[in-house]
């Protein structure tokens, strides 16, 4: 009797504590822990969802759900008639956040748009080696060879000398890298000996204010009761890292969680049946796509690629692989992205053409050749094993016969860039909205070397056209000089462009304010909880 | 026992070092290394991957890394994760205890609920309790644990709504680890009874799910070594000597059929240690399974060595002990301490 006392109990009790949470807290269900929190070391979304978008502000920034370059940090900028030079006026009165570890004297000033970029450029810079000292992103954009010098003119101006013009520099300082760190903060860490704090408990200017990160569990940030562009509504964000997306799932349906990240393509449909949750989605910058190593026979001949895009039929991987959330591609970069070129006819699914062209390039028998399948599910191809068996069946009906190759993650991605592949599934996701972001860097000569033209690609009139396109400052210009250039990708077909993925979040129905962004970022600064 | 002790920790010392071994070199042979994942689609400057190597310490000869390792590991120091640059250490200790009081509930559960089963299995050997009992074990042991888990949050956490979906704590209770343990942390930090249950509330379902499988596999051994210890001679002594039937089975049967049950529990408890990598993945729960996972498919070298032979040497730990308990239990080994 006593003991089924006490079980009774102890039921009551635990009845009583299932998912707590108090009003003025928004909790973010997020995929995973973050490595550190500064944005400038880190090159996964998340780590930067909190880090940089909570905490940081650049001089620029992406205006809401647009990769439209904004002012932030910096009110307003000139940029000379060469195009090197950038001056840059900085916001006055703004203070950086105040923590357990450091209260600002100072506000934010040109001192620390000089210490941000100086610690991944400058050798010497007492904390270039702090953390592990790899700059990937810094590095991938080319920022070191690119900024010549940084000058201040005065506390709240200055100057950036680029030793060639780059019209997607702006673009590039939006990105979650350039986040502003505070000098004052650096050097008193440096003075008390743990300059590798300043990686693990972050000061900014941004939104939120960093609280505490319990390891794989929870990050604690409070609204900044000072941000310049006014205080966010909600008072307590908390990020709790839950990995499984289809926990999340239960987690957003329990009440636990007011938003996840992510939701799994196999739950979209019982979250748009649940009335409690409300689900957002955009079309995604990225492309998934199919490349053919140009450098190998027979893909060294523009008619058998050609013949491999009339053969695959796009349209049926949408719904087998897609689950419907993504638009057949045509073009390297996305429909919603600036200079897309809608006039290029793509290639339709056409087996008889398909035939003829092989024919034409004298493989009427067909050939034997392999197929690397993506090992890894990603929003630009969640299932690159099954595609890879859509494509074989695809590709068999014109007589290529396909082996279907495939090998984890870091190999998939070492021997790809060393071209050991003949067919090669893989996708982007891009970085700051600008298309030469996606035609330069994964169709460039230079990509070529860098590993990041898996096409084995270097065709000079396309690659003229992209360098142009970077020197040339009016968007008008730009937008001409990439128009013609997918016009080129489409003619010689190094790849066959899969699919624009759709992104999606998914929150409780009392919240309102969140806007999606095109770079699958995620910011809570304007969201309210009703 | 001293001497006991003292032998026992320098059998260790080999086995360490071929786990150190085995650990540094197995995954140094799976291809693939980390500069290569951190710069993931987007390739690289090739003088960019030699600096970021460099910078890890990957461009040096090979057994130069391992020696590194070994001396700093003899020294107490581990190495920085890749992934996180904190110490292998700091992290290793920051999840252990999360395993530890995962681990120790689910064991409870399993002894607490396996040894009965056990018990009453064998009293009523081939009847209706005995195969039920040991159906439903044989069901347990076979249970995939990421599937059991996902069913369990769905009744208890959706259908029933009684307990939490996963994670350790509720967002609202503000707790700081003091000593990771969070059934002794809620009160350290004067957060109070509240959170201590909230606690248990999120402790049950991960504990169900990890104490499945040791607790079917207790109840059989429970079953299995009391029938044998209920055919000795002394047994039919005792009946005859009028004892109730309860009283044969505690104080003569099961006090001598603990002995391989001790043994199982202990093994167990090496085993829940890698149970534990699914069963934190459900649950988000944040411990040192979870963390070796990621660290594996990120290529986090020190992690992944320097994890594998701090947990080789906690299991090595708990052998330890347990086979001094197994000395204590019976007493022909006793003189042996």
């Amino acid at each position: 009797m006593r003991h089924s006392f006490i079980a009774l109990a102890a039921m009551a009790v635990l009845a009583g504590c299932t998912g707590k949470k108090a009003k003025d807290t928004f909790v973010y269900c997020s995929e995973g822990s973050p490595s550190l929190f500064n944005p400038i070391l880190v090159t996964d979304g998340t780590s930067n969802d909190a880090s940089s978008r909570p905490i940081f502000n650049r001089l620029v920034d992406f205006k809401p759900g647009t990769t439209e370059v904004i002012p932030s940090l910096a009110t307003e900028w000139e940029v000379s008639q060469d195009g090197k030079v950038y001056t840059f006026k900085l916001r006055k009165g703004v203070p950086f956040h105040t923590t357990a570890d450091f209260t600002p004297t100072r506000e934010f000033n040109a001192d620390d748009v000089i210490f941000t970029f100086a610690r991944p450029q400058d050798k010497e810079n007492p904390y270039n080696k702090i953390s592990g000292g790899n700059y990937v992103y810094f590095n991938a954009m080319k920022m070191g060879e690119l900024i010549k010098e940084i000058k201040k003119i005065n506390d709240h101006e200055v100057q950036f000398v680029l030793t060639q013009p780059e019209a997607p520099f702006l673009a590039n300082l939006a990105m979650d890298f350039a986040s502003i760190h505070s000098k004052e903060y650096a050097d008193k860490m440096l003075e008390v000996g743990t300059p590798e704090r300043v990686d693990t408990n972050p000061v900014g200017t941004g939104p939120f204010v960093f609280k505490s990160y319990v390891k794989d569990t929870a990050i604690r940030f409070e609204a900044n009761k000072t941000y310049f562009a006014g205080t966010p509504q909600i008072n307590k964000l908390v990020f709790l890292i839950t990995p499984d997306p289809s926990v999340r799932f239960q987690k957003l349906k329990a009440g636990e969680c007011d938003f996840i990240n992510e939701p799994s393509p196999t739950d979209l449909k019982a979250i748009k049946d649940d009335p409690n949750i409300k689900l957002v989605s955009m079309s995604g910058l990225n492309v998934g796509y199919l490349s053919m190593n140009v450098q190998k026979k027979p893909f060294d001949n523009v008619k058998v690629r050609q013949a491999v895009n009339f053969a695959l039929n796009r349209e049926s991987y949408i719904d087998a692989i897609y689950f419907g959330n993504a638009k057949v591609a045509k073009n390297p970069i996305p429909p919603s992205m600036w200079s897309y070129n809608n006039e290029v006819p793509g290639y339709s699914y056409d087996i008889e053409k398909a035939k003829q062209l092989l024919k034409e390039a004298g493989y009427a028998d067909g050939f034997e050749t392999e197929l690397w399948a993506l090992p890894v599910s990603r929003p630009y191809n969640p299932n690159g094993k099954k595609m890879a068996e859509l494509m074989q069946a695809d590709l068999a009906k014109i007589g290529i016969k396909v082996k279907i190759v495939t090998y984890d993650w870091p190999t998939y991605l070492a021997k790809a860039e060393k071209l050991e592949h003949e067919m090669l599934q893989l996708g982007w996701n891009g970085d700051n909205g600008d298309p030469d972001n996606f035609l330069d860097h994964l169709l460039g000569c230079d990509g070529v070397k860098y590993g990041s033209n898996n096409a084995g690609w270097c065709y000079k009139p396309f690659d003229a056209l992209v360098k142009e396109a970077k020197r040339v400052t009016t968007q008008a210009e730009r937008e001409a000089l990439y128009k013609k250039s997918q016009q080129i990708v489409f003619e010689q077909a190094p790849w066959v462009p899969l699919a624009h993925s759709t992104v999606y979040r998914a929150m409780r129905a009392n919240v309102s304010g969140y806007t999606l962004s095109p770079l699958a970022t995620n910011n809570f600064d304007q969201v309210v909880l009703k | 026992m001293l001497q006991f002790l003292v032998k026992r920790l320098l059998i260790a010392v080999p086995t360490l070092l071929g786990v150190s071994i085995l650990a540094f070199s197995l995954i140094r042979m799976v291809p693939g290394d980390p500069v290569r994942l951190l710069l993931g689609e987007r390739g690289g400057d090739p003088k960019v991957y030699q600096e970021m190597r460099s910078n890890l310490g990957l461009d040096r000869p090979i057994i130069e890394q391992y020696f590194l390792f070994i001396g700093g590991a003899v020294q107490g120091d581990l190495g920085k994760s890749i992934h996180s640059k904190q110490p292998v250490i700091k992290e290793f200790w920051a999840r252990f205890p999360a395993t530890v009081e995962l681990g120790v509930a689910g064991l409870f559960l399993a002894v607490i609920l396996g040894i009965p089963m056990g018990i009453v299995a064998a009293v009523n050997r081939s009847k209706f309790p005995d195969y039920f009992l040991m159906g439903g074990a044989l069901v347990g042991y076979s249970m995939p644990i990421f599937w059991w888990g996902l069913i369990l949050i769905l009744f208890f956490s959706i259908s029933l709504g009684i307990t939490p979906v996963s994670g350790r704590l509720s967002v609202i209770y503000d707790v700081d680890p003091v000593t990771g343990f969070l059934l002794i942390d809620t009160w350290l930090s004067g957060a109070g009874p509240a959170a201590f249950f909230d606690a248990i509330a999120h402790l049950a379902l991960p504990a169900m799910a990890l104490g499945t499988v040791p607790l079917a596999a207790i109840a059989r051994m429970t079953r299995s070594s009391l029938l044998e210890v209920l055919k000795e001679d002394y047994i039919r002594t005792a009946k005859a000597k009028g004892l109730l039937a309860y009283q044969v089975v505690t104080k003569h049967a099961l006090r001598n059929a603990l002995i391989p049950i001790v043994t199982i529990v202990g093994i167990m408890f090496g085993s829940i240690l890698t149970g534990a990598i699914l069963t934190e993945t459900i649950f988000s729960w944040p411990g040192i399974g979870k963390w070796l996972v990621q660290s594996v498919t990120s290529r986090d070298y020190p992690v992944i060595q320097g994890g594998v032979l701090l947990i080789s040497l906690m299991v090595i730990l708990v052998n330890t002990f347990v086979d001094f308990l197994y000395h204590v239990i019976n007493p022909t080994l006793r003189d042996q301490l």
